[in-house]
């Protein structure tokens, strides 16, 4: 918003118009680091990734590859159900969290943790929670029900969803944290007016919380999708694409391919998920680049 | 003391039946990697809420590498703390200078590579990952860990001039102008004004950078591969790959791997949460 307020500066800056040329000159040259990593390092890569991945062949192959097809599927699927799910949970746990509590409070600080910790180790933690023989969470399940519990990583299924819960639970935090922001940022008076006229605390949402945040939550839901495609660890740490390479999702294909020293499908796997990313990444540009 | 209504109670004990269930979930995972950590090796499996005999005892293997997968720990160490703060510093060095020039030189073309920036911001990283480790090849840094720090401030910089030229859009123009009044050059504008004013902000963005370098795996797994060079993430990944992994160990490693970051985050929350947040979704 303050962007706006500040577009007519480059005209209001009429008396000092005879240092532009030296502001101009110095403008370029502290922007030009930032060029060259451009040019060098996004560029350049992007223009070769092209180009390894320009014959049609590559695309042909890749479609008639049964773990590419799995993998497409299980990517669409992880986007649209871990991240709808995850920001669900975020929205009611924002309305949890902005309760005036001191425990509250505490709580929240410590919620943040699987956001601020990386995320390698949690991930074996978790993997290790789930090992079907020695794992805490079968162990658990023998105890009480003296049954063996599910092998939770040899399961595609099961497998993808136990991925997707990790990606939940390292994210969750993060995006609770914004809606949480949005969630104060509603004046009080609004609640006050709603409860004097009689509202529950339903009506108080659907009236007032959710119209005034139903804009951020799509475009959080938009950024979430967008980062979810590059979720490479939540995937690969908990089970490197198996059983059987039927866990993989884009981020993890490539790395897979690569590693089967297949450069051009490695990349067209990417390639072909840009009729996917684009409108997305152009729907946050208009959002977000005034 | 005055006793609550049942109404009250009613409201406390449904806001604890979210709470309760909520720290389980954040906890659970952290809380199982320390009881592994402080667990004798026999004993790491027992399934108990805590070890009968607590012990310190992993810890001293892992700072005493007495592990085959651990003889390189402390150079491993020492690889993640340069990358993560030379990415600190270089990102920080670029950005600045980057969002001042687009905020307050207003040069020309700012506008198309702020847009260039928000682009490559929104590219997944792992989608990045390929042909980067392919260009890196070509340029001749793989193994060298100038590939990571570089891929690194690749990832890094778009955002960091993202939020940066956000803070620093909202600095009144009057200050420029006084600045200019009095004779300043750009460059003592920001060296005496931009960059004092700015300090929340920078540190929000250094901080940003340097524990998303710290954190990073993929990036560091695809251009580093020797024991001697990789980070600790690396090594950590190396070390669940092979099938006689000794858990404790890796936990332990894992748990002072998690904490340097986990620290800073605590240390500079309070601009992490209002830098990051107010810079990640602007409503």
């Amino acid at each position: 918003m303050s962007s706006i307020a500040l577009n007519p500066t480059g005209t209001g800056r009429t008396p000092v118009s005879a240092w532009r040329t030296p502001w101009q000159a110095w403008g370029l040259i502290l922007i030009v680091p930032y060029v060259l990593v451009f040019v060098f390092f996004v560029l350049y890569p992007i223009g070769y990734g092209f180009w390894l991945a320009r014959r049609p062949e590559t695309y042909a192959h890749l479609f008639e590859d049964p773990i590419f097809v799995r993998s497409v599927v299980n990517t669409l699927v992880f986007l649209i159900v871990a991240i709808n799910l995850k920001m669900m949970i975020a929205l009611l746990l924002s309305g949890f969290f902005v309760q005036a509590r001191t425990w509250i409070k505490w709580l929240s600080v410590l919620f943040i943790l699987p956001w601020a910790v990386p995320s390698i180790p949690t991930i074996m933690s978790l993997r290790f929670m789930l090992n079907p023989e020695w794992g805490v969470i079968n162990q658990l399940i023998f105890r009480l029900t003296l049954e063996d519990g599910p092998n939770w990583l040899n399961d595609p299924t099961i497998a993808l969803g136990m991925a997707m819960l990790v990606h939940i639970w390292k994210s969750l935090p993060f995006w609770t944290l914004i809606l949480i922001a949005a969630r104060l940022s509603i004046p009080d008076d609004l609640y006050e007016a709603a409860s004097v006229d009689g509202a529950t605390r339903f009506q108080k949402f659907r009236f007032v919380t959710w119209p005034s945040m139903q804009t951020l939550y799509v475009t959080c839901t938009i950024l979430s999708m967008i980062w979810t495609l590059g979720d490479f660890n939540s995937v690969y740490l908990l089970t490197g694409g198996g059983p059987g390479d039927l866990t993989h999702v884009l981020a993890t294909l490539g790395i897979r391919y690569l590693r089967l020293d297949q450069v051009d499908l490695s990349i067209g796997a990417i390639v072909v998920a840009m009729p996917l990313v684009l409108p997305l990444v152009y729907f946050m540009m208009k959002r977000l680049s005034r | 003391m005055r006793i609550p209504s049942p109404r009250e109670i009613a409201t406390e004990a449904k806001l604890l039946l979210i709470g309760i269930p909520v720290l389980i979930w954040t906890l659970l995972p952290i809380y199982h990697m320390v009881l592994f950590a402080i667990s004798p090796k026999e004993s790491a499996f027992s399934g108990k809420l805590w070890p009968d005999n607590p012990t310190l005892h992993n810890f001293g293997v892992v700072f005493r590498q007495e592990h085959f997968y651990l003889h390189h720990f402390w150079e491993q160490f020492w690889n993640s703390l340069v990358i993560a703060v030379a990415t600190g510093v270089i990102t920080l060095l670029i950005a600045t200078a980057a969002a001042f020039a687009i905020s307050r030189l207003k040069v020309k073309g700012g506008r198309a590579i702020m847009n260039l920036a928000l682009f490559t911001y929104f590219i997944p990283a792992a989608f990045l990952a390929v042909p980067m480790y392919r260009t890196m090849g070509l340029y001749g840094l793989l193994n060298s860990q100038w590939a990571l720090i570089l891929a690194m401030v690749t990832i890094a910089a778009p955002y960091a001039i993202w939020v940066l030229k956000q803070a620093s859009d909202k600095l009144p123009v009057e200050l420029d102008e006084a600045a200019i009044v009095d004779g300043a050059s750009p460059m003592q504008l920001f060296r005496l004004v931009y960059i004092p004013l700015m300090m929340p902000s920078l540190v929000a963005v250094g901080t940003y950078a340097l524990l998303l370098a710290w954190n990073e795996y993929l990036y560091a797994f695809l251009l580093l591969s020797k024991d001697t060079n990789v980070t600790l993430s690396v090594a950590l990944g190396n070390f669940l790959a092979a099938d006689d992994s000794p858990w404790e160990l890796l936990m332990t490693t894992g748990l002072i791997y998690a904490l340097p970051p986990a620290a800073i985050y605590y240390v500079f929350r309070r601009y992490m949460v209002s830098g990051l947040t107010a810079g990640a979704v602007k409503s």
